[in-house]
């Protein structure tokens, strides 16, 4: 269980971290989900106490990170930068961690087969391809067999292979009851991985729920209109309270409008009855990403100075969605 | 995993048992890391070769020197004070490489980011710099007295029964003087000079390793080091007047440097061992400052 309270961290005038708080529970993976810069990896260094906060705490199973005497039996962590001296073997870097900790050196062969990377591990991390690295980086965070995991874009420069593989090892350290919490700028990464997201953009909460609803929520459902009298047509649907957009034309085919706000058997019923010819017609879901964007964007626009947003992060999601 | 687990299927997974090993375990992980990177061994081979190199080289060359009739300075601080001689040239230069040892020690720890590692196993901090202290002076104490006695055996097989024909001007009369050079670890103050050399160079890694940590970048703290050392430290030799003096013999190296010679010299303001503790005070001072900062700032 890891909890936040309030955190709040600044580097000279930039605000990374502003007043946030949430809770992330054992036996689920637990998405952190922003744009760059929102402030994922800030947060993670603060809990993490690598970083002092401006204000709040952040605990792990109640206790603040720099009062652990052995850490890494009670949280891994993989963070973003690199943390390995390149001309350091990989078996040598676990080797350190684990005398640090009073971890016999059989758990250093231990982690290295679960990532496998035995074979290689005498060699020097300079060598390594970005996806070996983090494969370091996870031995790492599993050495002590802690209860707790924060992973800070662990699948940055995989191959899908290790994508598939990265998913797959936090859905059983997750099956476990252990908490992982585990950052990303990718929704649709995130969408398959995890089954509760925190969501945040400039430092502050923008939303936090299961991953179900937070799909069903922001994924819009619309419509694809293709006719050759498509202006006559996108005025019809407006008098009837629909939404249309005209896209971006395609070459050689007639006008396309983007229709929200009226189900696809309307949008034909209207047609028929003006007499107006369509080329296509297509129900679609938005998509996460799009929703996400647009979200997170309204985040940057307003963060800062609108205290209306910080205090009700709910209502942005909301105002993102009913916009379109 | 690989424990077995009394506890409920639904619990979190039993830790694995690790023992509890404190600083112990903080010092042998120090350790790994001082003896797995490259940069380590190739320094302190380029200590000891430099450091033996121009020993060698510089005491024979000068004693040729004054063979040829040639007459300088370093030929006549070769007769008058031969262990100084030895111990000065080639510990003079390979002290660099104890310098750059030391700040990068901590600072390369920073431009890879190791340090997060580090200070997310042992987040209490101090005790990181304290074992890097501690294992890195051992490393160096240990290397420092092998070599600071070999110079002095190798400069001594030089030395050792050379006779020097000085020529000089003395009340209007040229006069010749023969003089058989000698020197030995029983003559007076030469046995702590070489072990004082030794411990110098200790003294000297941990003031660089404190200088690392406080400024955290390679460059900028190797530079501030041997500017120190090199430079403004002897430059404050210049300064006039008696407090220049005082200024002068207290600054770290200045101080320090006195231990390493087996002669006290006219003047001088503090003891050998007097100025070994000034150094060292410095030191504490500089390392007592980094870890400080180690506790503060942002990693």
């Amino acid at each position: 269980m890891i909890e936040a309270q309030d955190l709040t961290k600044r580097y000279g005038d930039k605000l990374a971290v502003d007043h946030l708080s949430f809770k992330v529970e054992p036996g689920r993976v637990t998405g952190f989900l922003g744009p760059n810069g929102a402030g994922k990896s800030t947060t993670m260094r603060l809990v993490l106490g690598l970083d002092r906060p401006n204000t709040g705490t952040a605990t792990i199973n109640g206790r603040p990170y720099a009062q652990l005497a052995q850490p890494l039996l009670t949280v891994g962590a993989l963070l973003e930068a690199k943390a390995m001296h390149p001309g350091r073997s990989a078996r040598n870097h676990l080797l350190f961690l684990a005398q640090t900790q009073g971890l016999p050196s059989r758990r250093v062969d231990e982690v290295l087969d679960l990532v496998g990377l035995r074979e290689v591990a005498n060699q020097r991390v300079r060598g390594y391809s970005l996806g070996m690295s983090q494969r370091v980086g996870i031995a790492a965070a599993m050495l002590g067999n802690p209860s707790v995991l924060l992973l800070d874009e662990p699948v940055n420069g995989l191959d899908p292979e290790g994508i598939l593989w990265i998913r797959n090892l936090m859905k059983h350290l997750a099956s476990e009851q252990r908490t992982i919490f585990v950052s990303s700028h990718l929704m649709n990464e995130m969408a398959v991985t995890a089954d509760h997201l925190i969501v945040i953009g400039k430092g502050k909460l923008i939303a936090e729920s299961s991953t179900q609803e937070f799909i069903e929520r922001s994924s819009e459902k619309t419509v694809l209109v293709r006719s050759p009298d498509a202006g006559a047509l996108a005025d019809l649907i407006a008098a009837e309270g629909g939404k249309a957009i005209p896209q971006d034309p395609a070459e050689g085919r007639a006008a396309a409008l983007s229709v929200t706000g009226m189900e696809a058997p309307r949008i034909g019923e209207i047609a028929a009855a003006n007499r107006i010819v369509l080329h296509e017609l297509t129900p679609r879901l938005g998509s996460l990403e799009e929703a996400f964007i647009e979200m997170t964007a309204g985040s940057v626009e307003y963060g800062g100075d609108t205290p209306a947003v910080a205090q009700e992060p709910a209502a942005s999601v909301t105002s993102a969605g009913s916009s379109q | 995993m690989s424990t077995v687990s009394t506890a409920p299927a639904a619990q979190a997974p039993a830790p694995i048992p690790a023992r509890r090993s404190g600083f112990a375990g903080v010092m042998l992980g120090e350790w790994t890391k001082i003896r797995s990177v490259r940069s380590t061994v190739w320094t302190l081979i380029i200590f000891v070769v430099v450091s033996l190199g121009l020993t060698a080289l510089l005491t024979w060359l000068t004693l040729n020197a004054i063979s040829n009739g040639r007459r300088s300075d370093a030929a006549s601080s070769i007769v008058t004070d031969p262990v100084n001689f030895i111990l000065g040239t080639g510990l003079g230069l390979g002290q660099l490489a104890i310098c750059v040892l030391g700040v990068l020690v901590i600072t390369s720890e920073y431009s890879t980011g190791a340090i997060r590692s580090a200070l997310l196993a042992v987040p209490r901090r101090y005790p990181v710099m304290l074992a890097k202290g501690l294992v890195f002076a051992a490393v160096v104490i240990v290397v420092g007295e092998i070599v600071a006695f070999l110079s002095f055996f190798i400069g001594r097989a030089l030395v050792n029964g050379h006779v020097v024909t000085l020529r000089g001007n003395e009340a209007g009369q040229v006069v010749t003087v023969h003089h058989t050079i000698t020197v030995s670890l029983s003559q007076p103050g030469v046995l702590q000079a070489v072990v004082g050399s030794g411990l110098y160079l200790t003294v000297l890694g941990l003031f660089s390793l404190a200088i690392g940590g406080l400024i955290r970048h390679t460059a900028g703290a190797i530079t501030a080091v041997i500017g120190m050392v090199l430079v403004i430290f002897p430059l404050a030799g210049l300064l006039p007047s008696s407090w220049g003096a005082h200024v002068h013999a207290y600054l770290p190296t200045i101080a320090g440097q006195l231990i390493t010679q087996d002669k006290t010299t006219a003047g001088q303001l503090l003891s050998a061992w007097q100025g070994f503790g000034v150094f060292c005070a410095w030191t504490v001072l500089l390392m007592a400052a980094a870890i400080f900062l180690l506790q503060k700032r942002d990693a």
